[in-house]
């Protein structure tokens, strides 16, 4: 089943996506095909089976707490697409 | 309160505390603060592809003290999980926290009210999780935000506390005992105004006697103890006068104006669900065995509540008195490093509290940056107790020990201070004195007794302030009466 606009809309909200009329209505096929999918994976019978978080089976991975060197701050921004040498700069938030 | 009458506020606060670890959560980035903006960084926390965290395992520990410290009890197994949200001071788009499985469960915050009236609130859960970066907003109507991130991945515990305050004074309250409580265990500065320590509240009323609780909001942004406690007033009174006037509260997130001293609606804020928490699959189970929870609960320090029993009984001093010095581990500390070498108690707190706790303050020093010991104060107690020095004499030698870092016994040879307590020196002073005041002498014989005042001043005049006041008091007497 296609998703609504409404939640098309709503999950692009939430990764600050600009999309078109025309994109809401093929993402929402597209999103039906995938949560189409998840109910196929959903219809496994998992009784008996304990739900896990990880399948790495490796636990307690640590690092002692001591100070590595960090990048230099030219390093840091250079990908960047706009900066001032010292700060990101992204659109404004607010204000 | 009167606008309140019949309705009962219930908070619970969630805290968030910055860990004094050297190094990052998941990086070997240096925490440190007021750097250079972005130049503590690195793959990890700029949320560069490929990069991947492995968990500081003394920020685990620092966790493992707070919920052991608080009568929690600590997992043996927990999981992080990501929270997802788009915002430019988060390069990941997500946050490394966790969920429903977190390090620290239950456990509780007792406190006392200003009017000594102990209250307890319990702790629903305590985690771990990273910091975000810092968004500077425009000002000066620039077209973007700046955004720094050396704060991102900065080890944060979250302390989430139940439903169980009432009102804004026990918010004050416990919330100056957790931070007691962090600064004893060394795991965070406590400092909200420098952001180390932040509180959100989440507040709603009831009607008195109602068991089920009303909508809530989340207040925000409030940036000391007393900016909580305003903030909680402020909407327990807004909700009370809107349900009173017929309306309802709506569940909101509220952004507290420090300047304008009101809590504003903030905008689009997701719902919990919105965050589509899952598992975080770049970090493995935390687990913790019996053994490593013994060995940080056996090397937790002695706590407030418990240094102050033990102070009472140790030193012999009042209850309030233990208060004041447990206020803070270096002064607890230091107190007892005076009573190494000095055997009054209740003196030494009387004189800590006053005298060395008011110059501190008055010149905005730190305890352990003061240039006196507490060898040197010891030292000088000594001399007071043994008559040596009088109080006052002590006090201005103290003043000169404060500024220079001097000990008592130099500071008393340069300033040729001695008390005068030989009895026969002193007497021949004040058979002088009486003789040269035969009027003064006959009033006093006549009944007039309050001229032993004018006499004992004659005698300082004389001494210059030197002579023992107990001596010459009783030597006066004897011989004024004849």
């Amino acid at each position: 089943m296609p998703l609504t606009k409404q939640q098309v809309e709503h999950i692009a909200r939430l990764a600050r996506l600009n999309i078109t009329e025309k994109e809401v209505e093929k993402f929402s096929k597209e999103l039906a095909l995938i949560v189409d999918y998840f109910e196929q994976i959903a219809a496994v019978d998992t009784t008996d089976i304990e739900p896990r978080d990880q399948f790495i089976t490796a636990e307690n991975v640590f690092r002692e707490d001591r100070v590595k060197e960090s990048l230099p701050q030219k390093k840091a921004l250079e990908n960047a697409p706009d900066s001032d040498g010292e700060y990101f700069h992204v659109p404004k938030v607010i204000g | 309160m009167s606008e309140i009458s019949g309705f009962e506020p219930v908070i619970g606060l969630e805290v968030h505390a910055q860990l004094l670890t050297n190094s990052k959560i998941f990086c070997g980035c240096k925490v440190s603060y007021g750097q250079q903006p972005n130049s503590l960084t690195c793959p990890v926390c700029l949320g560069l592809p490929g990069a991947l965290p492995v968990l500081n395992k003394r920020a685990v520990e620092f966790a493992m003290r707070m919920i052991l410290a608080t009568g929690g009890t600590v997992k043996n197994r927990s999981v992080f999980a990501r929270k997802n949200y788009f915002y430019p001071d988060l390069p990941k788009g997500y946050q490394i926290s966790q969920y429903d499985k977190p390090i620290g469960q239950g456990g509780k915050i007792k406190f006392k009210l200003e009017n000594g009236q102990e209250k307890s609130c319990g702790l629903t859960r305590i985690h771990l999780e990273e910091d975000a970066g810092k968004s500077l907003h425009p000002e000066h109507g620039e077209p973007y935000t700046r955004v720094d991130l050396n704060r991102c991945g900065t080890p944060l515990i979250e302390i989430v506390s139940e439903p169980d305050i009432r009102s804004a004074e026990e918010a004050y309250g416990y919330l100056s005992k957790l931070k007691q409580i962090l600064q004893y265990l060394e795991v965070c500065s406590g400092d909200m105004e420098k952001g180390h320590l932040r509180c959100d509240a989440n507040v709603s009323v009831r009607p008195v006697g109602q068991k089920k609780f009303g909508t809530r909001t989340e207040l925000k942004n409030m940036n000391s103890f007393k900016g909580v406690e305003k903030a909680i007033n402020y909407e327990i009174k807004r909700q009370t006068k809107l349900i009173k006037s017929g309306g309802t509260v709506t569940q909101s997130t509220l952004l507290w104006d420090e300047k304008k001293q009101v809590a504003e609606e903030m905008r689009s804020k997701e719902e919990s669900k919105d965050y589509r928490y899952f598992p975080e699959p770049d970090l493995v189970n935390l687990i913790v065995n019996d053994a490593w929870k013994e060995d940080v609960s056996k090397n937790l320090p002695e706590l407030p509540d418990e240094k102050s029993t033990r102070l009472i009984s140790d030193y012999h001093i009042r209850q309030y008195d233990a208060l004041v010095l447990t206020d803070s581990r270096a002064l607890a500390d230091y107190y007892e490093k005076v009573m190494v070498d000095f055997g009054d108690g209740q003196a030494a707190a009387n004189w800590i509290q006053t005298e060395f706790l008011g110059l501190l303050k008055e010149s905005k020093v730190e305890i352990q940056e003061s240039k006196v010991t507490p060898e040197m104060i010891s030292a000088l107690l000594a001399k007071v107790k043994s008559g040596e020095l009088s109080g006052k004499m002590a006090k201005e030698v103290f003043g000169e020990m404060f500024a220079s870092g001097k000990q008592a016994e130099d500071i008393i040879k340069d300033k040729g201070l001695v008390q005068l307590s030989d009895e026969s020196a002193l007497g021949t002073i004040i058979d002088n004195i009486i003789s040269v005041n035969p009027d003064n002498l006959a009033k006093y014989r006549d009944g007039k007794t309050n001229l032993l005042g004018f006499f004992v001043g004659q005698v300082m005049k004389e001494t210059k302030g030197q002579a023992n006041p107990q001596v010459v008091n009783k030597l006066l007497k004897e011989k004024l009466e004849g």
